[in-house]
């Protein structure tokens, strides 16, 4: 129960308001089509660059957990989900709004989504330390391992193509390598001055995520299409409590399978939320009734994406391995800040990790009331026209990553990396195993070294990184992840693989 | 040889490319112990990217829809002013007033109103002027950048 006693921290003035902020703003972002979660959060890294490590992962996790759920406020009133996590909530959302039920399937949808990220956080308390102690046992060999482990996954879950998401992995690699080489002081990579002092993780991460979708944006050209957005009549809160609590079934289901996902590396909400709609559809005796409007479906999806959120970041806490691609930016966001995850994370930094996480509880607490009643509200902003976000975008990815370091050759690596991956994300490759690989790469090229020396002086490499159990088991996860993707890539056939890709996106 | 298998092959053998320069220097840089992670990595790299590259050339590749012409027309003209906002202008003219020029022209080129509306541009010039007083706010007096003040500001 260590983390009661850091509950203090998340009151205090500053921490409070960048929590309701950063909670307004995801929710906000969340609902606004074209801008996703993790592009939300790469962007607000730089600012909390200025601010104290608690406080600004206070505003990353505020922004992570209600940018989520912000999602479903275009999934329902515009059947365009804000993020892929919240496909499964347009399905029936939209149906209901249709309907004039707007508010039901949105106040439906927040409560549900509290009920699920609150049950996910409790897991985070409770399931990272026990994993943090386990950890400790772990060597170089291990860790770097683990680094290659959470590569792997990442580039062969998140991407369409495993092929292409492994080598996704490798360019991000080899980026991380690019620098000055601080154990032997010689430069690797350096191609040109704007690359001497390697590059910063900021700017890669806004590059790589807010670029891309500035460009999606502009190649559909001078498009006049408009998006029509429902009314929401009013609808009595009690009402949608207790239909909620009426809905357990769907609730559990959707809270259970959110939580196990994200549990899983790589994953992510969006296979949570329609993997949670398809069981509770299945274990409903109105199933007939999903897809035509059915709050159940509602219920189950948003659940399921917002419970993901907790359990996504135990293995980025203790392992380093993130749970989803917005896992993976905020453990940008925390090397930023000096905050290197692993199994001594709670003895090094209690007060900060203790902070952050507790300020996740409060901010679901905070979304579902900030979430009813700016709901109407962020759906006239999501409707700002497409031009005006991708001019927006634009121009804040040029101060953030220009106010990281003050540096112009971050802005050329930002914009350089940005259009590079958006070229790479045509031909199927994916940015989150790539960004991943530039964040861990440096963790495991320094325990590569590590492990290397101890090598030296004991037994050789080969026994060093390939015999004991937990080498074995670690390179046996490493083997057993790419083996799975390339089995359901096989499997499910390269065509349908796409379609399903491109219907998410 | 199809358009699509094309698409597929330009990437696949730049891709092949870059994963060749990056294991030669990993092999040929000095000193050695400097590059042992890099040629690890390399190996992973320069494998997946023959991979890839051979599945490109068989016509197995048919993850990601390429870029199509009509899409290369539409990005061009926002490509063009990112490019000259973020190499030359942001730091010849200074920050905010490149942006300021960045984001009315971005807006104003893909807006769908027709250019022929007086109105419209005076709502786009306002449009503009209110999100760069925010980024000013922002930037400027919360979080206190210095950014390159250029010719102008």
């Amino acid at each position: 129960m260590e983390f009661l006693s850091y509950f203090g921290g998340v009151f205090e003035p500053v921490s409070l308001m960048l929590l309701i902020g950063g909670t307004i703003g995801g929710l906000i972002l969340g609902a606004t089509p074209g801008l996703s979660p993790t592009m939300a959060v790469a962007l607000l890294i730089p600012f909390t660059f200025h601010l104290q490590p608690t406080q600004g992962l206070i505003l990353l996790g505020a922004a992570y957990t209600s940018t989520v759920a912000g999602g479903a406020v275009s999934a329902i009133l515009l059947k365009i989900p804000g993020a892929p996590a919240n496909i499964a909530t347009a399905l029936d959302g939209n149906e209901m709004a249709k309907r004039g039920e707007g508010a039901r399937a949105l106040q439906l949808s927040f409560l549900s989504s509290g009920v699920g990220g609150v049950i996910g956080v409790l897991l985070l308390i409770f399931l990272t330390p026990v994993l943090a102690k386990w950890a400790l046992q772990f060597g170089p060999s291990h860790l770097f391992w683990i680094a290659i482990l959470g590569v792997t996954v990442i580039g062969s879950l998140d991407s369409k193509s495993f092929v292409k998401g492994l080598l996704s992995g490798c360019i991000g690699l080899w980026l991380s390598q690019i620098g000055y080489d601080e154990i032997q002081g010689t430069e690797r990579f350096i191609f040109t001055d704007a690359l001497t002092g390697g590059i910063h993780i900021i700017p890669a991460l806004i590059g790589l995520f807010a670029i891309p979708q500035v460009l999606d944006m502009l190649a559909k050209g001078r498009n006049p299409q408009t998006i029509a957005s429902l009314d929401v009549p009013k609808y009595s809160f009690l009402d949608s409590v207790r239909e909620m609590i009426g809905s357990i079934r769907a609730l559990s289901i959707g809270t259970t399978i959110g939580s196990i996902i994200g549990l899983i590396p790589g994953v992510g909400g969006q296979i949570a939320g329609l993997v949670a709609y398809d069981q509770a559809r299945k274990f409903s005796p109105d199933r007939n009734k999903f897809g035509t409007g059915h709050s159940e479906g509602v219920i189950a999806a948003e659940s399921a994406n917002n419970a993901m959120v907790g359990p996504s970041l135990v293995p980025l806490l203790t392992l380093s391995i993130p749970g989803s691609p917005t896992a993976a930016v905020l453990l940008g966001g925390l090397l930023i800040h000096g905050i290197f995850p692993g199994s001594d994370i709670f003895q090094k930094h209690p007060e900060v990790v203790w902070t952050f996480i507790n300020s996740m509880l409060i901010g679901q607490i905070l979304m579902v009331i900030f979430g009813i009643y700016t709901a109407a509200w962020a759906a006239k902003i999501a409707k700002a026209p497409m031009p005006v976000m991708a001019a927006g975008v634009l121009v804040l990815a040029l101060f953030g990553s220009y106010s990281v370091q003050q540096s112009m050759g971050d802005v050329h690596i930002m914009l350089a990396l940005g259009v590079g991956m958006f070229v790479l994300q045509k031909f199927g490759f994916s940015a989150a195993p790539l960004v991943l690989g530039l964040i861990l790469g440096p963790i495991a090229g320094d325990y590569f070294t590590n492990g290397s020396m101890i090598a030296a002086a004991q037994d050789g490499p080969w026994v060093y990184f390939f015999t004991g159990p937990l080498n074995i088991i670690l390179i046996a996860l490493v083997i057993a992840s790419i083996v799975y993707s390339f089995w359901s890539n096989m499997l499910q056939g390269s065509g349908k693989t796409e379609a399903t890709g491109e219907a998410a996106q | 040889m199809t358009q699509s298998r094309l698409q597929h092959l330009i990437p696949g053998a730049l891709i092949l490319l870059l994963a060749a320069v990056v294991t030669w220097l990993s092999f040929t840089q000095q000193p050695a112990e400097s590059f042992l992670f890099p040629r690890v990595i390399s190996i992973a790299f320069i494998g997946l990217a023959i991979w890839n590259f051979a599945r490109a050339a068989l016509g197995l590749a048919r993850v990601g829809g390429g870029i199509s012409p009509q899409i290369a027309m539409n990005i061009l003209p926002g490509l063009v002013i990112m490019f000259v906002y973020v190499f030359w202008a942001a730091k010849a003219l200074g920050f905010y007033t490149a942006s300021i020029i960045a984001f009315f022209a971005v807006y104003s080129l893909y807006d769908p109103v027709p250019f022929s509306s007086v109105k419209d541009w005076i709502k786009r010039a306002m449009v503009t002027a209110a999100f760069m007083a925010v980024i000013y706010g922002l930037f400027f007096m919360l979080l206190q950048v210095q950014t390159p003040r250029g010719m102008f500001f």
